[in-house]
């Protein structure tokens, strides 16, 4: 379970971008974080795993205080979340199969990484993981040869070959055309449900976020606005969020199967046919 | 499938042969260069005192008993750039201009690119030893040399820079009826210009660093106090030249950030 | 404000008339400039030689064909020495640089007050100062030969591989650096697999980019003694052996053409 304290970042600039942050998240929830571009999404989660330093308050992953721990003990936590990037963020220039072990580089050494002389253990399940997602053929290729959705794809298997208990997800679909958006992100729960993986989603997509999760919590100006199920986001609740606009065409496709066949399912109503 | 899978990192070069001949050429090529450099360690090991008193002489410089050559020799530097730069950089724009593909007929193309090519393969200072022999000493033969650097340096870079700008800006202004001259000045020169003001600073900095050199083959410039410094083992005075040399660059490339910021 | 309303008519300039003051005086004071340096060249040139040039040259030109060329046998150790020098010096420049360029480095750097200025002030100062002024120190204190060629050339380009390297550390993509702290990789760990790959090929061309110069910089080495064909040369036109001068340009035209197009190929294939 991850639970913030009073969680409160202030930037040198003088920007309150988390404002007394208290949450939870239970072992095996797939949570999806909303909110308009500036309200401290990413910056939330990347005090999870302090890539950026909360200014104060507390962020605890099970029983292990991540907030007060030093630098060796940090990196030990950070194994423990595995983190999905806007953008992938993969090391572009760096092969696939490379992308993927980078992420045990938390338990290995030094000199077993630069020679890239990972555990066998660790290469099995790096084919395991690109078998799953359908890219073991891709092993050798550089990363930056890649589509969209597969660098997305190799960006999943190098925060779960990390083995987390949780998965830091900073908007996986922002770069990603629509029919990609939706894989990958069904790709994304059927993994945490395997693993019972819990998870938090930084995503601005309101509908896909309706879709997959199983929460939804409203961020707005640092603060939460909103917390609750996917079926209570109703027109006032995204008002509250994200200001005046008119919302019933999102908010019409909720009942929505997920089973919907993939290639035909449209994003809005009005874009059917 | 899911049976125990090897894997290593993909070698660099794929072609075994040519990896292979590639890495025993270049270990064959250390082994022979280091072989061949005849190293004479006594000699080594008796100018290491010479290398302490010389870096000792830096703490701290001797600016005054040489001071009048210095500052002669400084400010002549100075000039010879600055004369210099300004010719090299006039001369090289109707050059530059010659050599870009899309801009000349192909016989200017060839001509100018062949000016330029000359140009840049020798050093300046091997263009100032015969420059010194036709001009005489002094800080003229230094200026041609420079000159003649700077031609090559900046026309080809600004060639380069006019064949990558955006074609389609330069089509636009073309297709208002400009004259040849109107649409150098609307549609080449804003997409050149600051960069090639940055370059020039540069091009200013590069002078001046070489003038400092010419000196030793008798073409003028701070050069030649440096060096009768060094052959009366008056490391002092070299270490106050040097630090002004130092000095003077950092200003100029300051200055050069500063003016690029300005123009953009 | 470019646009000015007068009665009914909108006069449009370029530049308000403040700015365009500036720039005119700017011009004034750079012509002054130029002007006043030309005197100074003026005073301290004797024109008489100047106007006796062009027919000196001719006559050089003369003097110097048809090339001397059973002096090349001569000219196999220099060339080679030249080489050599042009190739360990980068070499030594490169392992220098690299860990200089993450010192100087702002996103890098281990502390940008105290280590960053010594980082950039051995990249100014190893770059304000020419090689030919390198080998001039280096002689003196080491003696003549190879040796102090390869330490003068090494010297001068420790700074400029380690400027455009710390340039390009800079410019790195800081998301990528990011991806790989999050799996909770130490600090070594994050410069190989998450900045290294990203400067590679920046530094890889930088190194080939700085030894196709260094070819034409050791070629001059030897005017101070520090090995290389630049010692032929000078010997040369001192004792007006017009004829060997030729074939010594020819072959350093050869070498720094053949340089060059080894760069081009290498930095085209690794981009």
């Amino acid at each position: 379970m991850l639970r913030l304290q009073k969680l409160t970042k202030k930037y040198k600039t003088g920007d309150l971008a988390l404002k007394s942050i208290d949450l939870e998240v239970p072992d095996g929830q797939v949570m999806a974080l909303i909110g308009p571009s500036g309200a401290g999404k990413s910056t939330l989660i990347r005090c999870v795993n302090r890539l950026v330093e909360p200014t104060s308050g507390s962020v605890h992953l099970n029983e292990t205080e991540v907030s007060s721990l030093g630098q060796n003990q940090l990196r030990k936590a950070r194994r423990r979340m595995g983190m999905i990037f806007q953008e992938y963020a993969l090391v572009e220039r760096l092969s696939v199969m490379e992308n993927v072990l980078s992420g045990r580089l938390g338990y290995v050494s030094f000199w077993r990484s630069y020679f890239r002389k990972f555990p066998q253990k660790d290469i099995d399940e790096a084919f395991r993981l690109l078998e799953r997602v359908g890219l073991d053929h891709m092993a050798d290729k550089r990363a930056d040869e890649l589509s969209g959705g597969q660098r997305q794809r190799v960006g999943i298997c190098r925060a779960l070959i990390q083995d987390p208990e949780l998965l830091l997800i900073d908007e996986p679909t922002a770069s990603l055309d629509p029919k990609t958006s939706r894989q990958i992100m069904r790709l994304i729960c059927e993994l945490c449900k395997e693993r019972k993986l819990s998870a938090i989603i930084n995503i601005h997509d309101v509908l896909l976020a309706q879709m997959f999760a199983e929460r939804i919590v409203g961020l707005q100006l640092g603060e939460v606005v909103y917390d609750g199920p996917p079926s209570n986001l109703k027109a006032e609740v995204l008002t509250t969020i994200y200001g005046e606009e008119d919302w019933e065409a999102t908010i019409d496709k909720v009942d929505d199967d997920d089973d919907t066949e993939l290639d035909t399912v449209p994003l809005s109503s009005d874009k059917v046919e | 499938m899911s049976a125990s899978r090897s894997w290593k990192r993909p070698p660099i070069i794929e072609r075994p042969l040519l990896r292979w001949g590639l890495t025993t050429g270049g270990v064959l090529f250390l082994v022979l260069s280091i072989g061949t450099m005849e190293v004479n360690w006594e000699r080594v090991a008796a100018g290491v005192p010479r290398a302490e008193r010389f870096i000792a002489s830096f703490f701290p410089p001797d600016f005054t008993s040489k001071s009048t050559d210095i500052w002669a020799g400084i400010i002549e530097s100075l000039w010879m750039t600055v004369v210099s730069t300004v010719i090299g950089i006039l001369l090289s724009i109707p050059v530059g201009l010659g050599a870009t593909r899309n801009l000349s007929p192909r016989y200017v193309y060839l001509i100018s690119r062949g000016i330029l090519a000359v140009s840049r393969t020798f050093p300046e200072i091997i263009v100032a030893l015969f420059a010194v022999k036709l001009f005489g000493f002094g800080p003229f033969a230094g200026i041609i040399a420079l000159s003649i650097g700077s031609i090559g340096f900046y026309g080809k870079l600004l060639a380069e820079d006019i064949e990558d700008m955006d074609p389609v800006q330069a089509e636009a202004v073309k297709a208002t009826g400009a004259s040849w001259f109107q649409w150098l000045n609307y549609s080449v020169q804003p997409q050149v210009m600051p960069r090639m003001i940055g370059l020039a600073m540069y091009r200013f900095d590069i002078n001046f660093r070489e003038s400092a050199v010419l000196g030793i083959v008798g073409a003028g410039g701070i050069g030649a106090t440096l060096i009768t410094s060094f052959d009366r083992y008056e490391f002092s005075s070299s270490a106050a030249i040097l630090l002004i040399i130092i000095g003077i660059v950092m200003v100029v490339e300051y200055s050069s950030g500063f003016i690029r910021k300005w123009v953009q | 404000m470019p646009i000015k309303q007068q009665s009914d008519i909108k006069i449009w300039k370029r530049r308000s008339g403040k700015r365009q003051l500036g720039i005119w005086f700017g011009q004034f004071i750079g012509v002054a400039i130029f002007v006043y340096c030309w005197q100074l060249v003026s005073e301290n040139t004797i024109w008489m030689f100047v106007a006796d040039a062009p027919r000196q040259a001719v006559d050089m030109m003369e003097r110097m064909v048809p090339p001397k060329w059973s002096y090349m046998s001569n000219l196999w150790r220099p060339i080679w020495d030249t080489i050599t020098i042009a190739t360990l010096g980068t070499l030594m420049a490169v392992v220098f640089a690299f860990p200089i360029a993450f010192l100087a480095a702002r996103n890098t750097t281990p502390s940008s007050v105290f280590v960053r200025p010594v980082a950039l002030f051995i990249i100014v100062a190893s770059r304000s100062i020419n090689s030919l002024l390198w080998a001039l120190m280096l002689v003196t204190i080491l003696g003549p030969g190879v040796f102090a060629g390869v330490l003068a050339i090494g010297f001068r380009s420790i700074g400029f591989c380690a400027k455009l390297l710390y340039e390009a550390i800079e410019e790195i993509d800081e998301a990528q650096v990011e991806a790989v702290t999050a799996t909770g990789a130490s600090g070594a760990q994050i410069l190989n697999y998450g900045i290294v790959p990203q400067i590679l090929p920046a530094f890889a061309g930088i190194s080939v980019f700085r030894w196709d110069i260094n070819i034409r910089e050791s070629a001059i080495l030897g005017l101070v003694g520090a090995g290389g064909i630049g010692l032929q040369l000078s010997s040369s036109i001192d004792t007006v052996t017009w004829t060997q001068v030729s074939v010594i340009l020819l072959v350093i035209l050869v070498t720094v053409v053949a340089s060059e197009w080894v760069s081009a190929k290498v930095r085209h294939a690794i981009i």
